[in-house]
């Protein structure tokens, strides 16, 4: 990514950005106080979000939903009508800043192409929407344990079927956060926006419609997988590596951006480096990240940008450097849109390669060509080496570009640096095959091996 | 683009819930702030098959400890049991005092440092209680390591990065 770039992006901000992000600000202080009883200014603000989607598919709907929460007699479908209308303006910010973002790196981006088919009612999701009823009505500062204690039965049932897996994990997460704050009236700062979002996409993912879990693969691609970087997410119960990776098709078409991902259930006291411990079904490609390998990928299923890992079908192979791949391939790559439901802001996390910038503020910002860029130094992942001072210390850095609250952001997914006048590099999945550094692995043994005492203790206790 | 309410309010990623701290896990498997209570799972430290059930009310600070099958802990004389302080020592190394403190509502005061510090300053008085639901949490979290690993993608988890490096 270069200075001029950064100028572009910086220049060139969407139209209307301000105000969607308005009107979804509103409906987020709504959602604070609750639906049971709408005070005035919050009726304004849930008539703007309708009056956002006015000339839309959702605009009677969003109407309707309107006058019923004012009216005081909000049913399941009308807050389904109401999220469904603050995910199409987060969606449409998310295309215009994608756009924008696309046009200043000069990236091509496939379309999206439409599958998925609806599912059978479930169970697990009637729950989540009563559950998600509820809280809509309590409003943030109306949560309380009896509430969270309830989310028990639909996080349950959903983790029992596959295909609802997205919801499970999200309301896991949302509850945990919740449980962290309660009580809520108290919190010095209620992440309203944060809440909103998680609110509203499992309100989406509890509806009974498209199943997005069980979406076919549509193609299939055999080729050489370069690997970028890995993103780590966690909370509570679940962890997620994606792989940013650059395939390059073995038809000799042109390479494209991918992404594969990986994940495990897991509890709170199992963190850091142990992650990857849970992954240990995927060794193939564990090995090829802590080793900067590429992959020969063979008749691998994909979706999109999406490829459905399959480790029996790949191959690690030659060491690949990611800061190579990157300044060779990334300029020209192929990027893949993704579904239009999971458009927000925060899905977007373009690779990029930064260098020659000068690092400010510990490394909260870099500076490129004069052009500043945030750093977001809160994503470095416990699993793996990468550290604030590594960042502050670094020359070039592959990252992902993010967006959140109006500005943009570099995530580090590793670093160059230079560190007592030696050149050493960095990458967050450096420890997947297990911790190089002697003094993290030494911090580890100390705590012992959680993994272990639990899964004794679920010998012991949970087959009876 | 924040307002002036507080700059958390239009971000949609931020850390709400800071990463337990690692602890070792042998005598004390499970602890959580859930329920109105902390509550938790200590192993009995002469029989491998026997675990207690240990909890202490938020508000009230109602304790009690029983094993698993509701027979009550013989170390309950009066006072808090040698079970519910490894809970408390071992609920303040994961949360922090100061989580703790506030989830319980009692003031922690300056030094407090430890759960069993920190049980000294409740109003304690014994309440029995039903092991079950707190045993039935913790068969839960363990469940949640009998799921195989999965290629499912969940975008929901962007909103979760992982955090934490060089703690």
């Amino acid at each position: 990514m270069l200075g001029t770039q950064l100028a572009q992006l910086r220049d060139s901000t969407p139209t209307g950005l301000t105000d969607a992000d308005d009107v979804v600000a509103g409906f987020d202080d709504a959602l604070l106080r609750g639906f049971a009883r709408v005070g005035e200014q919050d009726a304004t603000a849930l008539t703007a979000l309708a009056g956002a989607v006015a000339g839309t598919p959702l605009g009677e709907r969003g109407a309707e939903a309107v006058g019923k929460v004012t009216a005081g007699s909000v049913g399941q479908e009308h807050l389904a009508a109401l999220a469904g209308a603050r995910t199409a303006l987060l969606g449409a910010t998310h295309d215009a800043l994608l756009d924008q973002l696309d046009t200043a790196l000069g990236r091509h981006r496939t379309p999206w192409a439409p599958t998925g088919e609806a599912g059978d009612p479930s169970p697990a999701r009637a729950a989540a929407r009563s559950w998600l009823h509820e809280t809509a009505l309590a409003g943030w500062r109306g949560v309380d344990h009896e509430l969270l204690s309830a989310v028990g039965t639909p996080v349950e049932a959903a983790l029992a079927e596959p295909e609802s897996r997205r919801l499970a994990v999200l309301l896991d997460g949302l509850a945990a956060e919740l449980r962290a704050g309660l009580p809520v009236a108290t919190m010095p700062q209620v992440p309203v926006r944060r809440w909103a979002d998680l609110w509203a996409r499992g309100v989406l993912l509890a509806q009974d419609g498209p199943a997005p879990a069980t979406v076919t693969a549509t193609e299939r691609v055999t080729g050489r997988l370069l690997p970028l970087g890995v993103d780590v997410h966690e909370h509570e119960t679940a962890v997620q590596v994606q792989l940013h990776a650059i395939l390059e098709p073995a038809d000799a078409t042109a390479p494209r951006l991918v992404r594969v991902t990986v994940g495990a259930a897991k509890v709170a006291t199992i963190g850091g480096p142990a992650v990857w411990r849970l992954l240990s079904a995927y060794p193939v490609l564990l090995t090829a990240i802590a080793q900067r390998r590429a992959l020969a990928v063979i008749d691998l299923p994909a979706q999109g940008g999406d490829l459905h890992w399959v480790d029996g079908q790949a191959q690690a192979g030659e060491p690949a450097d990611p800061f190579a791949t990157a300044r060779v391939l990334l300029g020209t790559a192929a990027a893949t849109a993704i579904p239009p439901l999971d458009r927000h802001p925060v899905a977007i996390a373009e690779p990029v390669l930064l260098e020659g910038y000068v690092v400010h503020d510990g490394g909260l910002a870099v500076d490129l060509d004069g052009h500043r860029l945030a750093v977001a130094l809160d994503r470095l992942p416990a699993s793996g080496p990468l550290t604030p001072a590594l960042v502050a210390a670094s020359s070039s850095c592959l990252g992902l570009v993010r967006w959140d609250d109006g500005r943009w952001l570099v995530q580090p997914l590793a670093v160059q640096a230079t560190v007592k006048r030696r050149p050493v590099e960095a990458h967050n999945g450096d420890w997947a095959d297990g911790v190089t550094d002697p003094k993290v692995a030494k911090a580890e043994a100390r705590s012992g091996d959680a993994v272990a005492v639990l899964r004794e203790r679920a010998g012991r206790l949970l087959r009876r | 683009m924040t307002d002036a309410d507080g700059a958390a309010r239009r971000r949609s990623v931020l850390a709400v819930v800071p990463p337990a701290r690692p602890r070792k896990l042998a005598k004390v498997p499970f602890v959580e702030l859930a329920d109105g209570r902390l509550q938790g799972v200590v192993s009995s430290g002469s029989d491998i098959e026997r675990v207690y059930v240990s909890s202490v009310t938020a508000g009230s600070h109602a304790y009690h400890c029983s094993t698993n099958n509701n027979r009550p802990c013989g170390g309950l004389r009066g006072a808090p049991c040698k079970h519910l302080e490894s809970l408390a020592d071992e609920a303040v190394l994961q949360y922090g005092v100061d989580r703790v403190a506030r989830y319980l509502r009692v003031d922690a005061g300056d030094g407090t440092q430890t759960g069993v510090e920190l049980l000294s300053r409740l109003d304690a008085r014994h309440e029995p209680t039903s092991a079950a639901v707190v045993f039935s949490r913790f068969l839960r979290h363990l469940a949640y390591l009998e799921f195989p690993a999965s290629t499912t993608v969940l975008p929901e988890l962007h909103w979760f990065p992982s955090t934490g490096a060089g703690r």
